[in-house]
């Protein structure tokens, strides 16, 4: 369903600072795949989500969603296929705004806005029943100001924002990270638990490889702006830490020792 | 009974001042963008209904173009700022500056254009038969103010109008929500820009009679003054958006009132307006930090009393 076809991202073009983050990257997703991606700082992971979501424009290469080019689409324009969550917490809503309104925001992510109402009293149902999932109790504070949440609380709301309307592909850019490792763990949760029931083809950053391992069907390993390791399915599910470990330093040459303690 | 016409004056041109208020509210609260394009649109606001009132146009079709052309100067403002990524405070400099030439040829090079044909304030004082010119003012202006917020109050509850205030208070997010986030700040700048031009159209028919060129000079500073008075005396964060955008025209008649009665104070002159003006918003903008530094302060003495006391037991 998604292709990325040698893609190349630099910043700082032409200055000393200049910095070939992505290089020749390919990946070709599937519909239904929930693939975790891993690597070092600076591997690229960030940059490709922000290549997909259209944040950045690549130099060159091609970015193609159900047989239609979107390489030169714009951010705003993609968001009719693409559900997001951001690593920081406070990015993916609106704070001065309340709970309900932020997600009447995400239930037009595909539709064209006009003079209709921005929220109505058919919709709140709807936003009832799926915040009452989210077994949080945030459905009887529907209209508090998201402001006043948690960062575990807004990252669950963010992560209802970004699927009530079912995405064609959802990017997770380490959405966990922010969190403390408790909440972590109910927000990784929930995130599976409503990826696998409405079947979202789904990318996950992530910083910790047992995570990585455990969730999804597809890992990948990405260290200098391409993929360095793949693998999937059964291989993926007999993985060990230990395995993913010494995959990195195979692949760059020990440079990964450095890593190390921050990837495990 | 001087206090009572003093107090009844400031009410008046308050009212006027208020449109602007709300137009300032919009871009600097919901917007989050600092535009002075506002120093340019109000007296063009004025000069459009000034010309055209003279050139025998009708003045409700003279304040609904003026409106217009506020939009205008606010699309300028906008295109600056999103298509060329130029920042606010910048953008908003150069269609300022850029609308003094604009104002000086609408009003055919002269600072100053007296209207001379019959305004709205005229025709409302024969429609309504009030006397007095300060009461007939406050009137027209409560309609006028009542109207505009009520469509504001409607409008920002749309999908647009929410799409535009979620684009202010963050913009990543609108744009992963499929909202175009420079289309939404044009739209904002100029309701925003067309409803300072509405203010200058109806202070140039009801209060000066004239359009003047200069007469948007601090005008921002005006704006700002009312908005952070209105919301430090009325406004809480839950309040609704109605209630708020009141609160932005008790704010601006409070200001007038507060200038009305220093200027009656005989050791003010009327070119001390700015420093006062000045004052009162650095007061306004500061308030916070001072609450904060009293609530410190009185912590730190309590402390301190109970060290003492506790110092105290010990010894005996």
């Amino acid at each position: 369903m998604l292709d990325l076809i040698s893609v190349n991202k630099s910043f700082n073009i032409g200055t000393v600072n200049e910095k070939h983050v992505l290089r020749n990257l390919n990946l070709h997703i599937d519909d239904g795949d929930f693939i975790t991606v891993i690597g070092g700082n600076g591997a690229g992971k960030s940059t490709m989500l922000n290549v997909i979501c259209g944040a950045y424009i690549p130099e060159s290469g091609k970015i193609i969603l159900d047989k239609t080019d979107i390489t030169y689409f714009s951010e705003w324009q993609r968001a009719k296929f693409l559900g997001r969550v951001f690593q920081d917490p406070m990015m993916g809503t609106a704070p001065n705004m309340q709970i309900e309104e932020n997600l009447a925001l995400a239930f037009r992510r595909t539709k064209r806005r006009g003079l209709s109402w921005g929220i109505t009293e058919r919709e709140k149902e709807i936003y009832h029943t799926s915040l009452a999932k989210l077994g949080l109790g945030l459905e009887n504070r529907m209209t508090s100001k998201v402001g006043l949440l948690s960062g575990g609380q807004r990252q669950a709301v963010t992560l209802l924002m970004a699927t009530i309307q079912r995405p064609r592909l959802l990017l997770l850019d380490e959405h966990t990270a922010a969190l403390d490792p408790k909440t972590a763990a109910k927000v990784l949760e929930l995130t599976n638990e409503i990826v696998t029931q409405n079947n979202l083809t789904t990318i996950m950053i992530t910083h910790n490889m047992k995570d990585a391992i455990n969730i999804g069907n597809r890992l990948i390993m990405m260290h200098e702006g391409h993929i360095i390791y793949e693998v999937s399915g059964e291989e993926k599910r007999n993985l060990q830490v230990s395995d993913l470990l010494k995959k990195f330093e195979e692949a760059s040459n020990g440079e990964f020792a450095n890593d190390r303690m921050m990837l495990s | 009974m001087s206090i009572l016409l003093t107090f009844l004056s400031g009410t008046a041109e308050g009212l006027w001042w208020a449109i602007l208020t709300i137009g300032v509210y919009i871009t600097y609260r919901l917007l989050d963008f600092a535009d002075l394009t506002v120093e340019g649109s109000l007296p063009l606001g004025a000069a459009v209904t000034a010309v055209m009132i003279n050139a025998g146009v009708n003045p409700i079709l003279a304040v609904l173009i003026s409106f217009l052309a506020g939009c205008a100067a606010g699309f300028s403002t906008g295109i600056l700022n999103t298509l060329c990524k130029i920042p606010p405070i910048l953008a908003g400099i150069l269609t300022m500056i850029a609308l003094y030439s604009v104002n000086l040829r609408i009003m055919s090079d002269k600072a100053t254009v007296t209207i001379t044909s019959e305004t709205l304030k005229e025709q409302t004082m024969n429609l309504l038969k009030i006397s007095n010119v300060n009461l007939n003012s406050v009137v027209i202006g409560v309609i006028f103010c009542a109207v505009i917020i009520a469509v504001l109050y409607l409008f920002f509850g749309t999908e647009i109008g929410a799409a535009i205030r979620a684009t202010g208070q963050n913009k990543n997010m609108s744009r992963a929500l499929g909202i175009n986030t420079n289309v939404m700040t044009v739209i904002a700048l100029m309701i925003s820009n067309g409803l300072v031009a509405l203010s200058g159209s109806l202070i140039a028919q009801f209060d000066y009679g004239s359009a003047i060129v200069t007469m948007g000079q601090g005008s921002i500073v005006i704006g700002l003054a009312s908005v952070i008075i209105g919301e430090v005396i009325f406004c809480h964060k839950d309040h609704n958006f109605a209630y708020k955008l009141s609160a932005m025209v008790f704010g601006a008649i409070i200001y007038r009132c507060i200038i009305a009665f220093a200027l009656r104070i005989n050791i003010f002159k009327a070119t001390d307006l700015k420093i006062m003006t000045a004052v009162i918003v650095a007061f306004a903008l500061s308030l916070p930090v001072i609450k904060e530094k009293l609530a410190i302060r009185k912590m730190k003495i309590a402390h301190i009393k109970e060290n003492a006391a506790q110092e105290g037991k010990k010894h005996a």
